[in-house]
C-alpha cells in the first residue's frame, strides 16, 4: 500500500477478525463485528451505483478503509450444476451466459476440451473464423467495460462513447452469427456458420474505422487530468503480490508479469499470428484501465492478420455423431484468454453423454481475491475506481 | 452447410489422430511434463501417484495425509507459484470426495505452459453436516495464498472443511441455505 | 358568517373540503395531466440483477436512445425512482433485497419484467438457486421477452407501459 495512514489506524486495519472457526455457516459481513467506536460499517450494494451485482462490506475509520469483505453470490445460478444434466450441444446456450457480451471466448474453453475429448479435428478455416469471432467479441467486452468505469467515475462522455462505437462490433457479429449478443457459435467441430458473402470487407472496413475511433479516446479519458489524479497511484499491486493472489489478465499484466495464454499455451491459430501481450508495470488503477484498451488495438490488429491469412473457401465444421459420448474416464482442462484473464475449463468425462463434472475457473473469480487486499488503506471515493479497474463482472464470477 | 464439403473432413479425425498423436506423445512431448512427474517421484517415493502426463499436464493423485507435504514441495522445488482452479467432483460410489487443485506458475517462464493437476481425496459422509463431520482436507492457503476463496467455495458446495483455513465462511449461496451442498451427486435439482 | 366560521382551526378543514370539490370538478383533467406528466418521467431504479443488464445498458447509448421516450439512465437514489426493470434472473439470494428496494420505493412505481428469467426462469428453470419468474415477489405491469431482449424490445416495453400508465386511473389524493 502506498498510502500512508496515520499510525493509529494503521494499528487497527489488520486481518478480518474471523479467528472462531466454529462458526462454519456465518453469513458474510456478520465476521466484521468486533470493532471499535470508531470504525463505521457501510453495506455498498447490491443496489449502488457503485456496486454492480455484488455487495461489499466495507469497514472505514474517517475516509479510510480499513477492512472490505465482497459478498458476491448475487447471481449465483448453478450453471455447473445443471452442467451435469445436459448433454454436450445443449450445454452451450447457458455456459456462454455469464458473460454474454463475451460469450465466444466463455464458450472456447469448453469447445475446446469438448474436442479433446471426442477427438475431433477442426478444419483450418473454423479455426480462422473462431479467432476472428473471439477478437471481435472481446472488444465488445472491454468496450462494455469501459463504459461503465466512465459511468463509475463520472465521466459521461465515457459512457457513451464506448457503447456507441461498440455497435459498430456488434452489427458485424450479427452479421456472423445472427444474435446481438448471444451468438452460441462455436459447437465442438466448429462453428455454426460460414462467413456471410462479403463479410471480409466489411469486417477489414468497420475494424480500422473503430481503431481510428477508439485512439480518439485518449484525449477524452486517458489522457485526462481528472482521471489521472484519480487513479493513478491507487490501489497497487506490486509484482510479487499479484503472483501471490494468483490474480490473471490485465490486473496481472498491469503489474508487470508477462503472462497471456494466447502466446504462452497458444490455442488453435494462434501461434501463426503476432500478438504483442502488453505489460505495464506500475500496478495501479491506471496501468489496469488502460492495458484493456491497449488490448483492443492489439485484437484489431489480430483480426486484420486473421482476415489475410485465412483460407478463402473450406468447410467450417464437422460433422458430429448425435449425441457425441466421451471415451469413458477422462479429465481434460483447457484455458484461452478471454477478455478478463485466462478462462479455465475443466472437463471430468465418465463416457456418457453428459459431464460427469464440469467446472469453469473464471478469471472474475480469481481476481475478486485481490480486492479486499487493494481496498485496505484506500480513500473510500477511490473504491469504484479501483473495484472496476479489476476487470470484474460480477455475473462471470458467481456462474 | 452443403453435404459434399463435409465429407472429405468428416473422415479426417478418423485417420489422422490414430497415426499422428501416439507418435507426438511417445517421442518428445512429455519429457519436460515427465522430468516434473519423476522429481516428485523421486521425492516421496509411492507416497504419491502419477495419474496422468499430457502435453503440458500432469497429473498426481495424493493421500490426504500427505498433500500439505507434497504442495510445498512443488512450490518450494518445481517454482509453481499459483493456483489457477480448484475443483472438487463427488464420487459416491468410492464414497471420496476429489478436491483437484490446477497449479501453474508465472515467476517461471518455461512452466508458463505447464499445469500440475493435484488430487487429494476426502472421505465422504453419507449425511453430510458440513463442518462437524469427517470430511475434512488440509488447507493449502499457508502454502498457495490463491485458494482462499476457491476453497470457501468447496467448502460450501461440497462441505470439504479446510483445517486450518481462517475463513471457512458461506461465499455464493444464500444466507438460508438449510439443504446438503448442492454440487454433491446426491443433490437432485427439481424435476430431474 | 363565512369569516366566523374561518377560524385557523377550521381552516384545515375547509381547505381539504375545497379539495374534495375541486377533485371530484376537475378529478379527470387533472388525473390525466398528473399521468402525463408520470409518462415522460419514468426514472428506474439501479438494481441489475443479471447478464440482461447488458442490453439495459445499450438501450441507452446513443444509437437506441432510451432517453428521447423520456426514461432516464439508471444512476440516482432509489427513493427518487419510480420504475423496477428486472433485469433478468432472480436469484434466491437476490429475491429479498429485490423486493426490500421496491418496497422503499415512493408510490407510483411500475415493474418492468425483461427477460426469459425474470418471466419464468428462462434458461434456469431447472436451478436449484433461481425463482421461476417474479411474480410470487413483485407486481409486474409488462412483460418483455427474449434472451436477451434487444434495445428495440426494451423500449417497445416501455413504450407499452407508458400507454398502460395513460389508462391508469391517476390517485391524485394519496
Ligand atoms: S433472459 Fe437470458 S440474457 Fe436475460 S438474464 Fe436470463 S439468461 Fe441472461
Amino acid at each position: 500500500m502506498t498510502t500512508e495512514l496515520p499510525a493509529d489506524i494503521q494499528s487497527s486495519s489488520s486481518e478480518i477478525q474471523t479467528d472462531k472457526p466454529s462458526s462454519n455457516w456465518l453469513p458474510p459481513g456478520l465476521a466484521l463485528q468486533k470493532v471499535d467506536e470508531r470504525i463505521m460499517t457501510l453495506n455498498v450494494g447490491p443496489q449502488h451505483p457503485g456496486s454492480g451485482h455484488m455487495r461489499l462490506i466495507v469497514q472505514i475509520d474517517g475516509d479510510y478503509i480499513v477492512a472490505c469483505d465482497p459478498d458476491p453470490g448475487y447471481v449465483h445460478r448453478g450453471e455447473e450444476k445443471m452442467a451435469e444434466y445436459r448433454n454436450y450441444i445443449t450445454n452451450i446456450p447457458h455456459l456462454e451466459r455469464p458473460v454474454i457480451h463475451d460469450s465466444c471466448n466463455m464458450l472456447y474453453p469448453y469447445v475446446l476440451g469438448v474436442e479433446e475429448l471426442l477427438g475431433i479435428e477442426v478444419p483450418e478455416r473454423a479455426k480462422y473464423v473462431r479467432v476472428i469471432a473471439a477478437e471481435l467479441n472481446r472488444c465488445i467486452y472491454i468496450m462494455y467495460w469501459l463504459a461503465i468505469y466512465g459511468i463509475f467515475l463520472g465521466h459521461s462522455t465515457m459512457f457513451m462513447w464506448p457503447t456507441g462505437d461498440r455497435e459498430l462490433l456488434i452489427d458485424l457479429m450479427e452479421k456472423m452469427t445472427g444474435a446481438r449478443v448471444t451468438h452460441s457459435h462455436f459447437i465442438p467441430g466448429g462453428v455454426r456458420n460460414d462467413l456471410p458473402a462479403n463479410f471480409e470487407e466489411v469486417c477489414l472496413r468497420q475494424v480500422n474505422y473503430f481503431e481510428k475511433r477508439i485512439k480518439e479516446y485518449a484525449a477524452v479519458f486517458y489522457d485526462n487530468p481528472i482521471l489521472i489524479s484519480r487513479t493513478q497511484n491507487t490501489g497497487v499491486l506490486s509484482r510479487q503480490d499479484a503472483i501471490r493472489l494468483g490474480v490473471t489478465g490485465s490486473v496481472l499484466r498491469a503489474s508487470g508479469i508477462d503472462f497471456d495464454v494466447r502466446k504462452k499455451e497458444p490455442y488453435d491459430v494462434y501461434d501463426e499470428l503476432d500478438i504483442q501481450s502488453i505489460v505495464m508495470t506500475e500496478g495501479d488503477a491506471y496501468a489496469r484501465s488502460k492495458i484493456p484498451w491497449l488490448d483492443m488495438m492489439d485484437s484489431c490488429n489480430i483480426i486484420r492478420q486473421a482476415l489475410q491469412k485465412m483460407p478463402k473457401s473450406g468447410s467450417v465444421r464437422v460433422k458430429l455423431k448425435p449425441n457425441p459420448k466421451g471415451k469413458g474416464l477422462d479429465t481434460v482442462y483447457k484455458r484461452v484468454e478471454s477478455g478478463r484473464g485466462s478462462l479455465g475449463c475443466y472437463i471430468v468425462s465418465d463416457g456418457k453423454p453428459e459431464p460427469y463434472r464440469l467446472k469453469l475457473s473464471v478469471p472474475s473469480f480469481r481476481n475478486l481475491i485481490a480486492l479486499p487486499y487493494l481496498l485496505k488503506g484506500e480513500k473510500l471515493g477511490n473504491m469504484p475506481s479501483v473495484y472496476w479497474s479489476l476487470n470484474y463482472w460480477p455475473v462471470e464470477a458467481d456462474r | 452447410m452443403s453435404s459434399d464439403s463435409n465429407k472429405p473432413v468428416e473422415e479426417k479425425p478418423e485417420t489422422k489422430p490414430v497415426v499422428k498423436k501416439p507418435e507426438e506423445k511417445s517421442v518428445e512431448l512429455p519429457k519436460f511434463e515427465k522430468d516434473i512427474s519423476d522429481k516428485i517421484v523421486e521425492k516421496f517415493g509411492d507416497k504419491v501417484e502419477v495419474a496422468f502426463v499430457k502435453k503440458d499436464r500432469v497429473g498426481i493423485n495424493v493421500s490426504r495425509e500427505n498433500v500439505h507435504d507434497v504442495a510445498e514441495f512443488i512450490r518450494d522445488g518445481l517454482n509453481y507459484d499459483h493456483v489457477e482452479s480448484v475443483s472438487g467432483v463427488d464420487y459416491p460410489q468410492d464414497n471420496e470426495i476429489a478436491v483437484v487443485y490446477h497449479i501453474g506458475s508465472y515467476s517461471d517462464p518455461t512452466l508458463a505452459r505447464q499445469l500440475l493437476v493435484l488430487s487429494t481425496r476426502a472421505q465422504r459422509e453419507e449425511n453430510p453436516i458440513p463442518g462437524n463431520d469427517a470430511t475434512r482436507l488440509p488447507t493449502l492457503r499457508d502454502i498457495f495464498y490463491s485458494v482462499e476463496f476457491h476453497e470457501r467455495e468447496i467448502f460450501e458446495m461440497f462441505g470439504v472443511y479446510f483445517e486450518g483455513h481462517p475463513d471457512n465462511r458461506r461465499l455464493l449461496l444464500p444466507e438460508d441455505w438449510a439443504d446438503i451442498p448442492p454440487l454433491r451427486k446426491d443433490f437432485a435439482i427439481k424435476g430431474r | 358568517m363565512l369569516k366566523d366560521l374561518l377560524t385557523p382551526e377550521t381552516a384545515n378543514v375547509f381547505v381539504g373540503k375545497l379539495g374534495d370539490i375541486l377533485e371530484k370538478a376537475i378529478g379527470k383533467p387533472l388525473g390525466y395531466a398528473i399521468n402525463w406528466g408520470r409518462i415522460w418521467s419514468l426514472w428506474p431504479v439501479h438494481i441489475e440483477t443479471a447478464c440482461c443488464s447488458v442490453e439495459f445498458g445499450a438501450a441507452s447509448s446513443p444509437r437506441y436512445d432510451i432517453e428521447r421516450f423520456g426514461i432516464i439512465e439508471a444512476f440516482g437514489s432509489l427513493r427518487q425512482c419510480d420504475l423496477v426493470v428486472v433485469q433478468g434472473t432472480i436469484t434466491r439470494k437476490m429475491a429479498p433485497r429485490l423486493r426490500l428496494v421496491y418496497d422503499q420505493m415512493p408510490e407510483p412505481k411500475y415493474v418492468i419484467a425483461m427477460g426469459a428469467c425474470a418471466i419464468t426462469g428462462g434458461l434456469y428453470f431447472d436451478s436449484y438457486n433461481v425463482l421461476p419468474g417474479i411474480d410470487g415477489i413483485l407486481p409486474v405491469d409488462v412483460y418483455v421477452p427474449g434472451c436477451p431482449p434487444r434495445p428495440e424490445t426494451l423500449i417497445q416495453g416501455c413504450l407499452l407501459l407508458q400507454e398502460k400508465i395513460k389508462r391508469m386511473k391517476a390517485r391524485t389524493i394519496v
